[in-house]
């Protein structure tokens, strides 16, 4: 395999956000913990660019990096859950038996999966419109709908639930 | 030149051209921000019956000096104080750099410019004429979703500047900011989804494009904008209140209210950092504008309509001009609501988000696609038929509901406030002390 | 992208994925545990997304234009993708859920460290 000016472009992309996730959960400060998943989610939607899912890529950024991320920062500060002395992090048994279950997870998935698809590359010739808002919005609105219809109500029953849990009772 | 340019290979010239078009939306809204900033001081001036800086940049030349020549002698040269704002640009930049203790020095450093990056580049998808090379990075088929995306970013910089400057102020300006600017989001995502259903294309060049035609195919001396339809015309309010909101700009300035807050998230910082914010502020504020008129104002498009070829060629080469030109009077109007309107409560401001422009936008959004839907299956007099009932409808909703609402008003403006009426903050200064002796009645004793 | 290897947007998805899980098992902040879990997700949305694109989004010049043939390949083109956006929904909900659980937690019991929330096991 030879180092192609996209694999460099892939490399940029793909590093940053590995890194990131390792922020994620290194990091002993839950905001900075929540701005390397920022981060990393940023990069990811670019990374669906380059996969040509552009409309999933805009929505990875509105939705995860926009939205959801905002809520927990929100909720991190909200909880005055930053500060560092609240959660210092025991160093107990549970930490090496993480890092070495997660080690080797990696590993073996690595091992079995990453191979074998080292040599698929990229077709030439794409589907037209793949990717494009109307592609998906056709598909979500014809194929999908009832999935979609599901996933509405399944929205509304959260953010009712949500409610419930935060509302404060008035004595 | 250019021969050396074409010789590259088509990657290299991709991505210099590509560096070209951010320069082109970068740089000339960047050289605007000193003028932005004086154009505000001297027009809120002017509302509020001040003079404001008129001096700075005045030359008078002296009547004896030999260093004159002849015909300089005791001249005046007025520069209205234009150069105010670039003297106190100097300033912040030679002042003495103060970071305070205790704060998260990274994130402290990195949030005004997260601020920055994102008021830069929310102008990507912008089209600055009838020419392709004109949108600064790509005109793609996503282009108001991109919009979106770059604005749901905004939070990031004064809630984390609020957060890593260990501040209480700047932790409840940082909170405010994030919960405003997720509020406000929604509702101006289905303002402009509105126009998406309308124009058929998230393209913004499809948007001009669509709102070039004579204005409601009967009017040829008026460009078709989205703004002149019912349906346009409440998608513009929605989005025009929005904007100023996710901009933070007054009548929606909570995160840096000076009277609750000292100064909101920016509170600790000073010089370089807070001047990254003030130019962040102002970018935004003139980028939103320019989506504002592209969306709902024709873009590039001049006031009048004349259907020539030799006007609309005219009318492509003033393009960039008129955009700014549409940009600073959206700028005018960002200026007239700040001197016109008292801050919001934040219990207003959530109400206004979620129970008036939400529903608004929402209901408008429902009426288009049922107008559509009808237009499309049994011609234009079942679609106006079935907007106007919408139309009724929606107004018939507003009124039930507002006659209801009063009694739960009260109580809701109680509850809805940050600190509860249980735990009032105590604020201890140095150690207690007694309260000192009430003093003398005026006018008493000798 | 022409030139890179799926193995290579596979690689990085077991990564992510691998990484929230051990995070899962590590931390004991709920919230960033929710992260870990947003992590994950991310993980195999990316998987999803990078196999109907390498697998099945390319042109089959046998299939005519427009032919039951072509709307079948498009059809299956699209699944990745939309598995993707209920993925995305799903995780909004969740979350949704997630920070008001936790909410409720810390206002009943000032505390939100997993390892002290026993209340079920004496």
């Amino acid at each position: 395999m030879s180092i192609t000016p996209n694999l460099l472009v892939f490399g940029a992309l793909a590093g940053p956000a590995a890194l990131a996730a390792i922020g994620v959960v290194a990091s002993k400060n839950a905001v900075r913990s929540a701005l390397c998943l920022v981060v990393n989610f940023f990069l990811l939607a670019f990374l669906y660019f380059t996969l040509q899912a552009e409309m999933l890529g805009i929505t990875q950024i509105v939705v995860y990096a926009g939205a959801i991320m905002v809520l927990f920062l929100f909720v991190i500060m909200l909880l005055n859950l930053g500060s560092l002395q609240l959660f210092d992090e025991k160093k107990d048994i549970k930490q090496p038996i993480g890092i070495a279950l997660g080690v080797s997870l990696a590993g073996m998935l690595a091992a079995v999966v990453v191979p074998n698809f080292m040599k698929v590359d990229d077709a030439k010739k794409v589907l037209p419109n793949y990717g494009s808002p109307q592609a998906v919005g056709s598909f979500l609105f014809t194929q999908y709908t009832v999935p979609f219809e599901g996933v509405a109500i399944l929205l509304l029953v959260g953010v009712v639930g949500s409610i419930l849990l935060a509302k404060r009772r008035i004595s | 030149m250019m021969s050396w340019l074409q010789g590259l290979d088509p990657t290299v010239q991709d991505v210099l051209s590509a560096f070209g078009r951010a320069l082109l939306v970068i740089l000339p809204i960047f050289m605007l921000v000193p003028f932005m900033i004086w154009y505000e001081r001297r027009l809120l001036s002017w509302m509020q019956d001040r003079v404001g800086p008129n001096r700075t940049g005045n030359i008078t030349f002296s009547r004896k000096s030999k260093l004159v020549p002849g015909f300089l002698k005791g001249k005046k040269f007025k520069l209205f104080g234009l150069l105010q704002s670039i003297a106190d640009g100097v300033k912040l930049f030679t002042k003495e750099d103060i970071l305070p203790g205790h704060i998260d020095r990274f994130l402290f450093l990195i949030a005004p410019s997260i601020s920055l990056f994102v008021s830069l580049s929310l102008a990507g998808t912008l089209p600055w004429g009838p020419f392709p090379k004109l949108t600064p990075v790509a005109d793609v088929n996503i282009g108001l979703l991109y919009v979106m995306a770059i604005s749901s970013l905004g939070a990031y910089g004064s809630v984390l500047a609020g957060y890593a400057s260990n501040n209480k102020y700047s932790l409840m300006g940082g909170l405010r900011a994030s919960a405003q600017l997720i509020s406000y989001e929604l509702a101006m995502g289905v303002a402009l989804g509105c126009m998406v259903l309308v124009t058929g294309s998230l393209k913004m060049t499809d948007m001009v494009a669509q709102q070039s035609q004579p204005l409601w195919g009967v009017v040829p001396f008026l460009y078709n904008w989205n703004v002149f339809t019912p349906w346009g015309f409440i998608a513009t309010i929605v989005f025009f209140v929005c904007m100023i909101a996710e901009s933070n700009r007054p009548p929606f300035d909570l995160p840096e209210a000076e009277n609750e807050l000292v100064a909101g998230y920016h509170t600790e910082y000073s010089t370089k950092r807070w001047g990254l914010f003030m130019m962040a502020e102002y970018i935004a504020m003139f980028t939103f504008s320019m989506i504002f008129f592209t969306v709902f104002f024709g873009g590039y498009l001049l006031p009048i309509r004349i259907d020539n070829p030799s006007f609309k060629a005219i009318e492509g080469y003033l393009a960039p001009l008129t955009m700014l030109g549409k940009g600073a009077f959206g700028l005018s109007l960002y200026i007239w609501l700040r001197a016109t309107f008292p801050r919001l409560r934040y219990d207003q401001l959530m109400n206004l988000g979620w129970k008036f422009l939400l529903p608004l936008a929402t209901g408008n959004l429902m009426i288009i696609a049922s107008f559509l839907f009808a237009q499309k299956a049994y011609g234009n007099l079942a679609g106006a038929g079935v907007a106007a009932v919408g139309y009724i409808l929606l107004i018939a909703i507003w009124l039930a509901n507002r006659s209801k609402k009063s009694e739960v008003e009260k109580m809701e403006s109680r509850t809805a406030t940050m600190v509860s009426d249980t735990d009032t903050p105590t604020i201890v200064v140095g150690t207690r002390r007694k309260p000192a002796a009430p003093a003398p009645a005026p006018g008493g004793g000798e | 992208m022409v030139g890179v290897p799926l193995g290579a947007y596979l690689a990085l998805a077991v990564f992510m994925f691998c990484t929230g899980a051990a995070g899962v098992i590590i931390r004991r902040n709920p919230i960033v545990i929710f992260m870990c879990i947003e992590l994950m997700l991310n993980a195999v949305n990316l998987t999803f997304l990078s196999f109907a694109r390498y697998k099945f989004a390319m042109v089959d010049p046998s299939v005519q234009e427009g032919s039951r043939q072509a709307l079948a390949a498009a059809d299956r083109a699209i699944g990745g993708q939309m598995m993707v956006v209920f993925i995305m929904a799903v995780a909004a909900a969740e979350v949704a859920v997630g920070l008001g659980i936790i909410m409720a937690i810390y206002r009943l019991r000032d505390n939100i460290d997993v390892d002290e929330l026993n209340l079920l096991k004496s």
